[in-house]
């Protein structure tokens, strides 16, 4: 039930609703007997000379980029990789059974707490071998990123993209514009937009997660990077005063948000972006979607979340990161342990980029010469943050995101007012999910 | 839960009658039974195999599910099963702040549909049942909505009341700052809207309805209440409408069950956010995803069923009771 804001979502909201609609049946039919719906592995995967791969790539640019990658992978080492793609969506909400049941023997997955929850439950075999010859390629912060509570890595990571606040540069410029530093120079950027009739912020949160992304970026501003992590993990309270601080804050930037967010779609949103009709929005930099004029994503650019607290500046960037997990009994380990040293390589970004320019690379080793202007500058910003932090979906429980924080962000903006009995009734209901297991 | 019984009359029907075995050749042989072999066997195959996949899939989940409403499970491995007693109602009924909300939208759901589309179904019906000229078109065109399936339903009405491009909001000028009407998200509009959709598809179904139940009325009895003098209204209201009782329990019956079911409609128009809950969209919210909150999400579905079965177990004692009158 989470549209994961990383997965580059589908072009329109309608064919993903469908189509996880479309799974959840499936899914609910097999709810009780795993095995039923693992569909996962086929029986060829014994062959010494293949790896098997459950891919959640279905969208075309990444399914292309990764049969790219497996090819050179082939030519390299003589191993053929056998991929089964299903639906984004469906391999998502599918995730559980398919690793119970019958599972690839690499994965697609993402980083955070959603992997580690699966390392936890024993269905993912721990990947020190593998580090220990492609740990040189990775800066720190993605190094912790690929650890399991034990401490053991889990994850290949491939890809990441920044969340960041958008506008485009021409409109910058016609007013005057300058970029804001701090929080106080964001408000007064909002009220002089608003003033030259601008839509100071654009903003749609009808698929739920977009909200989380303004919730994190004021959270870990004000807060710091620590106390975001112990509040996703469940451990801070969400009745806290500095949890309080974040929600007030935000309901003093809520008035120069768009109007009628709770039914526009993220791509609805970028529209006003890319008509000049907004000043900025914020979200992820998959928003360049959106710009298929190469004259207006030439004009796109960003500017991290401004400084909320002089001790935390801007250290904290949110950078979603895709990569790959490896399943509880791989049938050849060997081969799984090759494929991934090679996705772990430069090689194997610069070749993925190649095809899929819409992301950057998670190794500080790929080669960033063939990178857009935009895509620079979300290379260096995520290198050089102190520290990393996935999504609000991806850094804690999903069923607490999806059940409780999902509905209570759109019960806030609908009520900036109400916020304390909000927050203790999240915290309540936090209280509960994280005892149940 | 009703195919096998059907199943199994067609097939104890299509056994050969004693008499007609007699006369077939292998009853010469001395032992006289009634079915050979292979007909015991495809007997056995054709109850048989529909009522295991109906056992597996209806009664074993649905027991399933209760089980599991009172236990906490995230669906990886039988091992983590946890029972916690009443806990997933308490939390239900006391934290959840989507939970009242859900209940209380379906029943305004049955509401709606028993007071809008049911007697506008009604009244076409008996508009169409006069014959008047292009009856059939009208009839098709009205019916239409039904024979599409909710979810697309959902995706037409959706571009209706999109509101920064939706044909409602263009027209009126309504998509611009300071003007603007949410149609999907204001928690005070969306349910309505939906309802909308909702009703312009369910008016067609309540047309069909009691038009097959119009058709049955006697038309002596018509001719009856001319001759006493009766006007239309009075003819309607006197003679029609009491004949046309079985027909409203069938309707109310149906209603009750979209009202129950009502899903799939309001998950693709904005997946149940503010304003639009429903009990069985917290049910697959709960349920389905990476890891699931299967006990609770199961509770709901209890909460479901109880009051469905409150609906449904007076409904068939009352029917029981007609036949065994009859």
């Amino acid at each position: 039930m989470r549209p994961s804001p990383a997965a580059r979502p589908a072009p329109g909201p309608s064919r993903r609703s469908l189509l996880r609609g479309a799974g959840g049946a499936a899914l609910l039919a097999g709810a009780g007997t795993p095995l039923l719906s693992a569909c996962g592995g086929s029986g060829s995967s014994a062959d010494p000379k293949t790896v098997t791969v459950g891919s959640n790539a279905s969208d075309a640019v990444p399914k292309k980029a990764f049969a790219s990658v497996y090819a050179d992978f082939k030519k390299q080492s003589g191993l053929t990789v056998d991929v089964n793609t299903k639906d984004h969506n469906t391999f998502q909400e599918q995730i559980n059974s398919y690793l119970q049941g019958t599972p690839d023997d690499v994965f697609n997955w993402f980083a955070g707490y959603r992997m580690q929850f699966f390392a936890a439950k024993k269905l993912a075999t721990p990947i020190d071998d593998v580090w220990a010859r492609i740990g040189g390629n990775f800066p720190e912060a993605m190094k912790k990123l690929s650890k399991g509570e034990d401490g053991k890595y889990y994850f290949v990571p491939l890809t990441t993209y920044p969340w960041a606040v958008f506008y485009r540069r021409s409109v910058f410029r016609q007013h005057g514009y300058q970029v804001p530093a701090t929080w106080d120079e964001l408000v007064a950027l909002c009220k002089r937009m608003k003033k030259d009739g601008l839509v100071p912020i654009a903003f749609g949160d009808k698929d739920a997660w977009p909200a989380m992304g303004t919730f994190d970026q004021i959270n870990f501003r004000l807060n710091g990077y620590d106390f975001h992590v112990e509040l996703m993990a469940g451990k801070a309270a969400w009745t806290d005063a500095k949890v309080k601080a974040v929600f007030d804050h935000w309901s003093e930037l809520l008035p120069y948000h768009q109007d009628g967010f709770m039914g526009r779609t993220w791509q609805d949103a970028a529209q006003t972006l890319v008509a000049k009709k907004a000043g900025m929005y914020l979200l992820g930099s998959f928003v360049a979607q959106q710009f298929t004029d190469k004259a207006d994503l030439d004009d796109l650019d960003f500017f991290p979340f401004p400084e909320m607290n002089p001790a935390y500046g801007q250290d904290t960037v949110e950078a979603p990161t895709d990569g790959f997990m490896v399943s509880k009994a791989p049938k050849n380990h060997a081969g799984v342990v090759k494929l991934l040293e090679y996705l772990g390589g430069p090689a194997a970004e610069e070749l993925y980029l190649k095809t899929d320019p819409s992301v950057v690379a998670a190794s500080g080793k790929a080669d960033t010469s063939a990178y857009s202007p935009l895509q620079k500058k979300a290379f260096d910003m995520i290198s050089g943050a102190k520290s990393l932090t996935q999504f609000m979906d991806r850094d804690s429980r999903p069923d607490f995101t999806s059940t409780v924080m999902q509905p209570g962000l759109q019960k806030f903006l609908q009520n900036p007012k109400g916020v304390d009995s909000l927050l203790s009734s999240i915290e309540r209901q936090k209280k509960q999910i994280f005892a149940s297991s | 839960m009703t195919t096998d019984t059907p199943t199994t009359r067609t097939e104890a029907a299509a056994v050969p009658p004693p008499g007609a075995a007699s006369a077939s050749p292998r009853a010469g042989q001395g032992h006289r039974r009634l079915l050979t072999r292979r007909d015991r066997l495809t007997l056995a195959l054709m109850a048989g195999v529909p009522t295991v996949l109906h056992v597996a899939l209806v009664w074993v989940t649905a027991i399933a599910s209760v089980f599991l409403a009172f236990t906490t499970w995230d669906g990886i491995g039988f091992d983590s099963i946890k029972w916690v007693g009443l806990d997933n109602f308490r939390q239900l009924f006391a934290d959840n702040p989507q939970f009242w909300p859900a209940v209380q939208h379906n029943v305004i759901w049955f509401v709606v549909l028993i007071l809008v589309p049911t007697p506008f179904g009604l009244l076409l019906a008996v508009q169409l049942d006069k014959r008047i000229r292009f009856s059939r078109v009208y009839q098709t065109a009205f019916f239409l909505p039904v024979v599409i399936s909710m979810a697309c339903i959902g995706f037409v009405w959706q571009l209706v009341y999109n509101p920064d491009t939706g044909l409602i909001n263009s027209i009126i000028g309504a998509n611009r700052p300071g003007h603007y009407i949410d149609w999907i998200g204001d928690p005070g509009l969306n349910l309505w809207a939906v309802l909308i959709a909702a009703s312009w598809r369910h008016t067609g179904y309540m047309m069909i309805l009691y038009l097959a139940g119009l058709k049955s009325v006697d038309p002596s009895l018509r001719e009856a209440s001319a001759l006493d003098g009766a006007n239309e209204w009075q003819t309607f209201k006197s003679v029609i409408f009491p004949t046309l009782r079985p027909t409203n329990t069938v309707v109310l019956v149906v209603t009750i069950i979209e009202a129950l079911r009502a899903f799939d409609l309001v998950f693709v128009f904005n997946k149940g956010a503010q304003g639009t809950e429903l009990l069985s969209i917290l049910v697959t919210n709960n349920i389905i995803g990476e890891s699931s909150r299967i006990g609770y999400g199961s509770a709901i579905a209890v909460v479901l069923l109880v009051i469905s079965l409150a609906v449904i177990i007076p409904y068939l004692i009352a029917t029981f009771r007609k036949e065994r009158r009859a």
